[in-house]
């Protein structure tokens, strides 16, 4: 046996047949490394996704207005019996499993201050707001139960608002007029960036729930609540007492529907999830396509280097080679063409994920289990092609391999 | 001495002490089933090579020369009949023992050299011994060496077929053939691709091999080529016709001087 000496011809082969060698790995390479990295936004954009909802705010409960069943009878959502502020301070009264409950009143209008005017959300909140959305002021201070009581005219604004009214001063202390109605700015949140739906979280004026209802919004109707619950295990049980504390303050009859929604982040975590796993399995598929592709690529460079590759088998089976010297040839160039590429491919993918990491807003996720996947498919595919013609033409006699066309 | 020297032979080789049987073929047949035509290349071929011989087999296209050549050189398999070749029947042979009888017992020299491509002369004419599992030959690349001086190319070890001429190609292809110590050489049209001057160079590098003994087959259909052979046998339409002695031998080697001298010299610079 001398399969060193085979070995050695395959090596020789892989060395002699460069543009060959190249393009066969080529396939591989571009196979790897676009499942890799494709596959790796989707994972990163799901585990960022999960991260941005965690910083949402802890333990967070949403108490929505929904709509109600009257003898069967659909009204929509938030159609009938809304939250009122008497809502808010029964439960606020009343609760002990939440660390805190905040109304929110949503509006929004023009801004004048500065030299500039701007048009944002307004949201009415109570002083636990800041502590449910786990949100921290850069400077200044927020506002407190007293403000509340007091309907007081103070606003805390959001990084984009300060920057678009005050781009180069600090707003604390300075005023601003909301609809005409002229308020203090008493802080500036600190910056947020986007939520997971794109929105602004910086975009924003937060200001006594009172003071927004009254003065600017008008009516007795508040938009929704925001609650925590004292810890991650609580969530139930507080979502129950407040279900509890809720129909207690609507007479809602035992057996009938709720009138309200109450969403923990919990559900909200898995909506956002189930999006940012649709887009997994887009650029999942996408990555499939590649493969294919790839694979095609390896395919087709195998088949046509076959007739050049026959007369080759030819004259080897000529001088005396076994039809398993052939195999053993061809097999091990296979192999180290796959293998080559493949670790090619691995390294490009690495490559480009920290390239995408570091600077751009992507981020990729590299997982071993996708890195053996994408190794394995075109490895296979690659040692299929370059062995199964080699395979064929070993078994002719050596006169129809020479003569091959 | 003349510039051809019509050499007379009684046909053989008279040189040699014994001599044994190298070749014997009985009722050897070939059919090639093309849809539902049947075609008889070979009809049944008794033919015997003594050792030391340079037999040249003439006939026409379509005669089955080539076909029978083949069938010698263990390319093909026949279809009916036996094959002794160094006194074993191939035709009884596996696969495996049939590569390994043209890897020790054959030499083959193409029409179109066959040669592997970006590979240099020297490992070109190392291929066999890469396959040979007897392990005969340890020193494979003297080996080459050797063989490449006896055709002539010690000054193109490392050129690669695309940079040597026709004949320089087919020289690296005797020497492949030389490289195992072959019982046989068996040359199909070997002069086929090359001009005048050239075949007759490669003639008489056959007819130097055969001088010191080894046995040489040659397929031809230049009658002219034949002359440089010992003895010749006609095939036509899958049977053997005529098997003569040379009556008088072109020697290649008186010949030579006689011809006109190409561009390039007689040893083959680069064609381009």
């Amino acid at each position: 046996m001398k399969w060193q000496n085979i070995f050695k011809a395959a090596f020789q082969s892989i060395l002699k047949n460069r543009m060959r060698s190249l393009l066969t790995s080529l396939g591989i390479i571009i196979g790897v490394g676009a499942v890799i990295v494709m596959v790796g936004i989707g994972q990163g954009s799901q585990y960022r996704i999960k991260k941005e909802i965690d910083a949402l705010g802890a333990n967070m409960l949403i108490i929505f207005p929904a709509n109600s069943h009257m003898g069967g009878v659909s009204r929509g959502a938030g159609s009938f019996n809304r939250f009122t502020l008497d809502d808010a301070q029964k439960l606020q009264k009343e609760s002990s499993l939440t660390a805190g409950i905040s109304t929110i009143v949503v509006s929004g209008g023009q801004i004048i201050g500065g030299n500039s005017n701007w048009n944002c959300r307004i949201y009415g909140v109570d002083p636990a707001y800041l502590a449910i959305r786990a949100w921290s002021l850069k400077s200044g201070s927020f506002f407190t139960e007293r403000d509340v009581r007091a309907k007081a005219k103070v606003a805390v604004i959001g990084q984009t608002v300060k920057e678009n009214l005050f781009p180069d001063s600090n707003p604390v202390g300075e005023r601003i007029r909301i609809n005409n109605t002229p308020f203090t700015v008493i802080g500036v949140l600190t910056a947020k960036g986007q939520d997971p739906r794109g929105m602004d979280q910086d975009d924003v004026v937060l200001a006594p729930s009172t003071t927004v209802l009254y003065r600017l919004k008008g009516g007795r109707y508040i938009s929704y609540m925001m609650a925590s619950a004292i810890s991650t295990k609580d969530i139930p049980a507080a979502q129950e007492e407040l279900t509890q504390l809720l129909r207690e303050a609507h007479k809602i009859k035992p057996g009938e529907d709720d009138d309200f929604v109450i969403r923990n982040q919990a559900e909200i975590t898995e909506a956002a999830s189930s999006a940012a796993h649709i887009l997994t399995l887009l650029l999942g598929s996408i990555a499939a396509v590649s493969l294919l592709v790839g694979g095609i690529g390896i395919m087709n460079i195998m088949l046509v280097s076959v007739t050049e590759r026959t007369r080759e088998i030819g004259i080897r089976l000529a001088v005396g080679a076994r039809e398993s010297d052939i195999l053993v040839h061809f097999l091990t160039e296979a192999v180290v063409l796959s293998l080559i590429g493949g670790i090619i491919g691995i390294g490009i993918a690495y490559g480009v994920g920290v390239i995408l990491n570091h600077f751009t807003e992507l981020t990729a996720m590299i997982q071993p289990q996708i890195v053996m996947m994408a190794f394995g498919v075109s490895g296979a595919v690659g040692i299929f092609f370059g062995f199964y013609p080699a395979k064929k033409a070993a078994r002719l006699n050596p006169i129809d391999a020479l003569r091959h066309e | 001495m003349g510039p051809v020297n019509h050499q007379s032979d009684t046909g053989g080789s008279s040189k040699e002490a014994e001599m044994t049987t190298v070749i014997e073929t009985r009722e050897l047949k070939k059919n090639y089933s093309m849809g539902t035509v049947t075609v008889h290349a070979l009809r049944g071929i008794d033919l015997s090579v003594e050792t030391g011989e340079f037999v040249s087999i003439m006939g026409a296209s379509g005669s089955g020369k080539s076909t029978l050549m083949n069938m010698l050189g263990c390319l093909d398999t026949p279809s009916d009949g036996d094959y002794l070749l160094d006194g074993v029947n191939v035709n009884k042979l596996t696969r495996n023992e049939y590569a390994d009888i043209r890897n020790q017992k054959v030499g083959f020299v193409f029409q179109g050299f066959n040669l592997l491509a970006k590979t240099s002369a020297l490992e070109n004419v190392e291929l066999p011994l890469f396959y040979d599992r007897s392990n005969r030959i340890p020193d494979t690349k003297q080996a080459a060496l050797d063989a490449l001086d006896r055709v002539g190319l010690s000054d193109r070890v490392h050129h690669e077929p695309n940079q040597m001429s026709g004949g320089e190609q087919q020289r690296v292809a005797i020497a492949r053939a030389l490289v195992n110590n072959p019982a046989i050489i068996l040359a199909d049209e070997p002069t086929g691709n090359l001009d005048s001057r050239t075949s007759v160079e490669i003639l008489a590098l056959f007819q130097a091999l055969n001088e010191l003994g080894i046995t040489v087959v040659l397929v031809t259909h230049e009658p002219d080529i034949a002359r440089y052979t010992r003895r010749i046998i006609q095939m036509s339409d899958g049977r053997i016709v005529g098997d003569n002695t040379v009556a008088r031998r072109l020697v290649a080697k008186d010949v030579l001087p006689t011809l006109p001298s190409l561009e390039n010299d007689a040893n083959g610079e680069v064609m381009s």
